[in-house]
């Protein structure tokens, strides 16, 4: 049995248990459970207010497919080259349809203390660790996760050690078949004072309409420094689910970055928890979309502890009859004085059909603290066309320039350089060759 | 300065001056909410079958609708059974027929509040309308605005007199079906204050409504319906107090604005219902449904001060549905011990070259809990559509909350969307300054609270702002220490 198809999540045959269950049986009180809450909640509607603006009913009505272990046909590396990241000087986990393909991998030497992996390969000991940071969320897709993940990647950095190379987390799905779904679970563990990069992507080689549901949870230590970027780049017709729950030291410094380029419907959820004092965290964000294609960022950072800075910063550029939404809530607790926080959504709407819903929130329960936020939606700034064309620039190139402006502002924070490079030409040539002017 | 001073040591003593009870007989009804209640009160109005139908049909509805829980305000459930939905002062005979057949002691409440009823108030200049519990005692200068064509009265003697455009407009801005507790004012709303200015005139003076809770034990809910045909403009003002009691009151309005072609209406409200006490005993529930809408080039401008109630629930809203036309909103809400405050505003372009701004200033001491939530709605259709809204949160003491809620949705890529909020605290640097210069650590804090909520108070009639910046004063009262 390769795969289990039924047309709801809640009826899963047995069957599919019995081969989660050779993953690891310590697993299987996450998994019931997760099951139990998902039976309970059901798919959301636009009429839970987390859910809006993101209709998921599309994603509801595709057979619920699970690709319990991997599917028939090989990928080779020929069909992997010339991907994004394919020359990058970094360790890469290769993972099709969710399960991890050894082959496609390539691991190098990273110091004793580190471990780069798959988690299905060493789950002993992280029983109880996995779903312990996801644990308190209702995302109904983080309770299918639960149930259903198949693996994921594993990367632990001990205290004071860093990762001599990028890891380069390749997850693609192959499925030829409507439904397809990939659930993914990563576990990253960063000790006292460590460092890396860690760079996330998902690509499709099927055209089919797949659905990847990821979850991350990352332990970041104290003093650690970790920056994180994602680059989601799947078929139009993909649907994607991502979860993020992190859960920071003091003094950390943590960045994640999202680059959303594909997909029909995106959602990142993106759950800080900022409890011990002096964090720098900085979430940053680009999402350009076009046709029908929908994109949700979804936050909370939780300010539970004084002197912590978090940032977040999300363009987005919208053309045809896509959607960018946009959610922010920083919550600062009672006693996390000293907070600066600060939270801005910019959207650009190259057309008449696009539209734009932001809410950047702030729920703020004491006083010395800094927190602003701004949110904007428009059209390009005539000004500034009116500007560049009075330097002699036609009407076009002013226009192309203040749109590059607009994204490079986002690439522009990547701190990795040759990750940097690659997502700014990348970047580039899909504004030129995707988004004419109007 | 030193006026300033005098006023807060006037109030040292009590905090609250509005928090005495009038000893007058009062006719209630028992405590309960049917359908005999809707007919009672729709029978002591003496209204015509289109109106009674229409409040039972709100009652149907009501009864369907559960009630909301979205806002961030906490407070123990209601019981609408145990809520008497009419009080009223004790009439003798068929009722004054003008202000002088009025109760004397009900003039010398209002008298009390400042708020003159006799025609000698007339170097005042505003016509007022006054709301005791459930019904209007009285109007003034009604004969002067007559003379101009403006109708100003009690929405229970606009549906006798005036019946054709009470069925016009009224639900058409704030439908009986649009939230659960306007849904609730419809089926039992008493009195409040139905305005119409005709074509083209200038109200000659500023309308005034004032808002008196009295009766314990009572809900009031209130209607007013302001209606501004093409051209023309009206200034309106709104002012609420209520007695100090331990337990909570329900006060559930609707108003409903409509500015025709070109016209103007500007809303202003000085809200200040009993608070509670220091430990949130006691207080108004203040939940409210205010809308407008505004036909072509027409504005419709909302001010709020909002210091009052131990919770405050409401979105002054505005519909652009002409083009060119305009919302505004401004706003202070002031949370002090346990007050709650969910306010803000919805602005819906649905017009060309429609513009609005929001400015709202919140406040938060002691313990209270201040959000401002909004939305900003661009259709499709709304071409060069402008917004800019401000929300800003000044924190005094550190138990107390700033939250802000805005919602953006925008369809039309010609449409200028901007969006701020800070929020921050007074900073020792500012007081240690005024310190220096001999001014006292309150004097400081009303001096630098003044100077934050400058933007709004600039945009309320004048008698208002200075009433307003008095109130603000007092309310934050011993919040430093």
């Amino acid at each position: 049995m390769s795969t289990v198809a039924t047309t709801d999540p809640a009826t899963t045959p047995v069957e599919a248990f019995a081969q989660l269950e050779q993953n690891g049986v310590e697993l299987m009180p996450l998994r019931k459970a997760g099951l139990a809450r998902f039976s309970e909640s059901g798919y959301p509607t636009v009429r839970d207010e987390d859910w809006r603006f993101t209709n998921v009913k599309p994603v509801a009505e595709l057979p619920f497919h699970l690709v319990l272990v991997p599917l028939g046909q090989a990928i080779g590396q020929e069909q992997l080259t010339s991907k994004t990241f394919d020359q990058l000087d970094a360790d890469r986990l290769v993972f099709v349809d969710g399960h991890f393909n050894a082959d496609l991998s390539q691991i190098g030497n990273q110091p004793s203390g580190v471990t780069v992996t798959h988690l299905a390969s060493s789950l002993a000991g992280l029983e109880r660790e996995v779903g312990s940071l996801s644990g308190g969320d209702d995302n109904p897709f983080v309770a299918l996760n639960d149930a259903f993940f198949t693996d994921g990647a594993l990367i632990q950095i001990g205290d004071g050690q860093r990762l001599a190379k990028p890891v380069h987390l390749l997850f693609v799905t192959t499925a030829g078949e409507d439904g397809e779904a990939a659930h993914i679970r990563n576990w990253i563990d960063a000790g006292a004072n460590a460092h890396g990069t860690i760079i996330e992507s998902h690509l499709s080689l099927g055209k089919a309409a797949t659905v990847t549901n990821v979850v991350t949870e990352s332990r970041i230590g104290d003093g650690a420094n970790i920056e994180h970027i994602k680059f989601q780049d799947l078929s139009k017709r993909a649907f994607h689910l991502a979860s993020l729950h992190s859960e920071l030291g003091r003094d950390a410094r943590y960045v994640f970055h999202s680059v959303a380029l594909g997909a029909r419907l995106s959602r990142n959820n993106l759950r800080l928890r900022l409890a011990q004092p002096g964090i720098e965290c900085v979430l940053n964000g680009l999402y350009m979309l076009r046709g029908q294609q929908l994109a949700d960022h979804h936050m909370i950072v939780e300010h539970a502890a004084p002197r912590c800075d978090s940032h977040e910063y999300f363009n987005g550029i919208l053309d045809d009859q896509s959607r960018g939404v946009f959610h922010g809530r920083i919550l600062v607790q009672p006693g996390a004085q000293k907070t600066d926080a600060k939270q801005t959504n910019k959207n650009l709407l190259l057309c008449d059909d696009a539209t734009a819903n932001t809410k950047p929130q702030l729920e703020i329960y004491a006083d010395d603290v800094k927190c602003t936020h701004g949110a904007t939606i428009g059209a390009m700034d005539d000004d500034s066309i009116f500007y560049l064309r009075t330097r002699g620039l036609d009407a076009p190139t002013a226009r192309r320039m203040l749109m590059h402006g607009f994204a490079g502002e986002i690439i522009e924070r990547i701190r990795h350089d040759a990750v940097r490079e690659e997502l700014d030409a990348l970047v580039w040539d899909r504004l030129e060759a995707e988004h004419q002017l109007h | 300065m030193r006026a300033d001073t005098d006023t807060i040591d006037e109030f040292v003593a009590s905090d609250y001056k509005y928090g005495f009870v009038t000893d007058i007989e009062s006719e209630s009804l028992e405590p309960g909410l049917g359908e005999e209640t809707v007919r009672f009160i729709s029978a002591k109005k003496k209204e015509p079958q289109w109106m009674l139908e229409w409040r039972l049909k709100a009652l149907r509805h009501w009864e369907k609708l559960e009630c909301p829980t979205w806002p961030h305000v906490k407070y123990p459930p209601i019981d609408f059974q145990d809520i008497s939905y009419y009080s009223a002062p004790k009439k003798k005979g068929d009722g004054p027929k003008s202000l002088d057949e009025v109760d004397p002691k009900l003039l010398e409440t209002y008298e009390k509040l400042g708020v003159p009823l006799h025609e000698r108030a007339r170097l005042a200049g505003v016509a007022v309308d006054a709301v005791f519990d459930s019904e209007s005692i009285g109007t003034t200068f009604k004969e002067d605005l007559a003379k101009a064509g403006v109708i100003f009265c009690s929405i229970s003697e606009a549906v006798q007199e005036h019946p054709e455009l009470v069925r016009k407009y009224l639900g058409t801005v704030v439908p009986y079906t649009d939230n659960f507790y306007a849904t609730l004012n419809s089926a039992v709303f008493s009195d409040g204050s139905f305005v119409y200015i005709p074509k083209g005139t200038r109200c000659p003076m500023e309308l005034s409504t004032y808002f008196r809770i009295n009766a314990a034990n009572t809900g009031q809910f209130e209607r007013t319906l302001i209606i501004a045909e093409e051209g023309s403009h009206v200034s309106y003002l709104e002012g609420c107090t209520a007695p100090m009691r331990d337990e909570n009151q329900l006060h559930a309005a609707v108003v409903e604005l409509i500015a025709l072609d070109n016209a103007e209406i500007k809303y202003s409200t000085v809200q200040n219902w009993y608070p509670g006490d220091e430990e949130g005993r006691g207080g108004i529930y203040n939940f409210v449904t205010k809308r407008g809408i505004c036909k072509t080039n027409a504005k419709i401008s909302w001010t709020q001060v909002e210091t009052g109630s131990a919770i405050t629930w409401k979105y002054p809203s505005v519909i652009l549905k002409g083009d060119n036309s305009i919302g505004e909103f401004y706003s202070v809400a002031l949370t002090n011990n346990m007050q709650q405050a969910d306010t803000g505003t919805k602005m819906v372009h649905l017009g060309k070259n429609t513009r609005s701004t929001i400015v709202s200033k919140g406040i938060s001491a002691g313990r209270g809990q201040n959000s401002y939530r909004g939305l900003v709605q661009v259709g499709k259709k709304a071409a060069n559509a402008r917004n800019f809204s401000q929300c800003d949160s000044l924190l005094i003491g550190d138990r107390c909350g700033a939250h802000t809620f805005p919602y953006i949705e925008v369809k039309n890529p010609s449409a200028n969307i901007e969006h701020e909020a800070t929020t921050s605290k007074i900073g020792e640097d500012q007081i240690f300054y005024c310190n220096q210069r001999g001014l006292e650590t309150q004097d400081a804090v009303n001096m630098i609270v003044n100077g934050f909520c400058k933007e709004v108070f600039r945009e309320l009639p004048m008698e208002f702002a200075v009433e307003a910046q008095k109130l603000l004063d007092v309310s934050l009262e011993g919040s430093v220490g």
